[in-house]
């Protein structure tokens, strides 16, 4: 029985194959409407996550299998206390495959060592957020057609944003990768990543402007800055706003260029970017079903 | 000065920092142990001006020491044998330490879920580094709170 925990438990290989199913899932949607039907997957958050638990359970759901699970951990028996251990316990005699959110971290590694059935991290706190990491993976593999040899610039909180810390980890395992890292000094990335792409011979570059890279880029990657993630009120107003893309920001980027976004985004991307075809993070959280659809049916064994 | 005998197989732990032997015979899990141990706490030394010694009779093959090379490199482990030192051992890095290390990370799973074991993981062997198996919340030498 496999989990999965953090993007990396899977080899390029199994990637590979995983979006392979996920592409295949997009062009015949049909062919795998029945492919869960009896199974069951709860969906355990643990903190609201509205985008991601409906994620998961359309894409249960879009495979013929029903859903069960609570959206807060008030509506749930850990306001009385009891352990993930003991709850990952109860909700494996109730389904076969469970999604977990959790904000403190390591909490879905601790439900997978109990386990009956096959647990998925679905958000740990600042820690990891795989099927996110998976969802932009396969949405740049499927609209680049390929991952590796490109100029990455990923944007915003690159501090907190474990969606950014992820995707790096698992860009660097592919080849002929630059990245671009665009945020303010006080939300740079951590000296441990870029120690590690120095280490790897990793190309990588810090700027402070969206607009003094804009034309290099073959991917942007926008973040939004966390409220969450913030002690200080104060810190947070102060650093918002800092990196906007725009109409006219975008005009200096290639025709080709995408712009993703892990959504949801507050400020940082304009409404008036929407509908330019580079724009792709709707697009993106439709691969995000599409993905975790695959994963679904790859744990579950029944692909 | 106070004079304790010499034991006849077992390990001397010596230069332990003034004030850690006792500690240290927690994570050794020495008091789970039948064996005799001597606990001897400030002997005079040139070197660290106080120390702590530890003796600890008993099979030289049942006693798992690696775990000091995570507390204190600086201790000098003794093997004794028929009442002399045979060995000077080496101490490697465990793969992975359980309870040695309290991880800090107030967002660590392990904040909130007090039964759970404190698991570090040997991260990079070179500098040392070990990390929370569950968040992943790096254990420096200077800063880290031990588990006692």
């Amino acid at each position: 029985m496999r989990h999965l925990m953090n993007p990396l438990d899977f080899t390029v290989e199994e990637l590979d194959k995983l979006f392979d199913l996920a592409n295949d899932i997009e062009s015949n949607p049909a062919k795998y409407a029945h492919a869960c039907e009896g199974k069951k997957l709860a969906t355990c958050f643990y903190e609201p996550s509205t985008r991601t638990r409906l994620s998961f359970e359309a894409a249960m759901l879009n495979l013929g299998g029903q859903v069960l699970g609570f959206s807060d951990a008030s509506s749930s028996s850990a306001a009385k206390g009891e352990s993930v251990s003991d709850t990952i316990r109860i909700v494996s005699c109730y389904a076969d495959i469970c999604a977990m959110r959790h904000p403190k971290e390591g909490a879905p590694m601790v439900a997978a060592s109990r386990s009956g059935i096959p647990v998925i991290n679905a958000g740990d706190g600042g820690h990891q957020h795989p099927t996110q990491t998976l969802t932009d993976l396969l949405t740049i593999r499927s609209l680049k057609g390929r991952l590796g040899d490109f100029t990455i610039g990923l944007c915003g909180d690159l501090k907190f944003g474990r969606t950014v810390h992820s995707l790096i980890n698992a860009l660097i395992r592919y080849p002929d990768i630059r990245f671009i890292f665009i945020s303010p000094p006080e939300l740079k990335v951590p000296d441990y990543i870029t120690d590690m792409l120095t280490e790897k011979g990793i190309a990588y570059e810090e700027v402070i402007r969206l607009e003094d890279c804009m034309p290099d880029l073959d991917l942007l990657y926008m973040t939004r800055v966390q409220k969450e993630r913030f002690f200080n009120e104060e810190d947070y107003v102060r650093l918002k706003d800092f990196y906007i893309l725009d109409k006219n920001k975008l005009s200096a980027a290639r025709e080709d260029m995408l712009v993703l976004h892990p959504l949801p985004r507050v400020n940082e991307i304009s409404v008036e970017v929407d509908d330019d075809p580079r724009a792709v993070y709707f697009k993106q959280a439709q691969y995000g079903v599409y993905v975790r659809m695959a994963l679904i049916l790859t744990l579950l064994e029944l692909a | 000065m106070l004079n304790v005998g010499k034991i006849e197989e077992g390990f001397v732990l010596d230069h332990i920092e003034a004030g850690k032997s006792l500690s240290i015979y927690h994570h050794l899990k020495l008091d789970k142990l039948d064996c005799t141990v001597a606990i001897i706490k400030n002997a005079r030394s040139n070197k660290m001006g106080k120390k702590d010694i530890l003796k600890v009779e008993c099979d030289i093959n049942t006693l798992n020491l690696d775990i000091l090379a995570v507390i204190d490199h600086n201790i000098t482990v003794n093997v004794i044998k028929d009442g002399e030192i045979v060995d000077k051992k080496e101490l490697v890095l465990p793969q992975e330490i359980h309870n040695v290390i309290k991880c800090k990370n107030p967002r660590c799973i392990t904040s909130i879920e007090q039964e759970l074991p404190h698991i570090f993981v040997l991260a990079d062997e070179e500098k040392e580094i070990y990390r929370c198996k569950y968040c992943e919340e790096k254990a420096s030498r200077s800063a880290t709170q031990w588990y006692t």
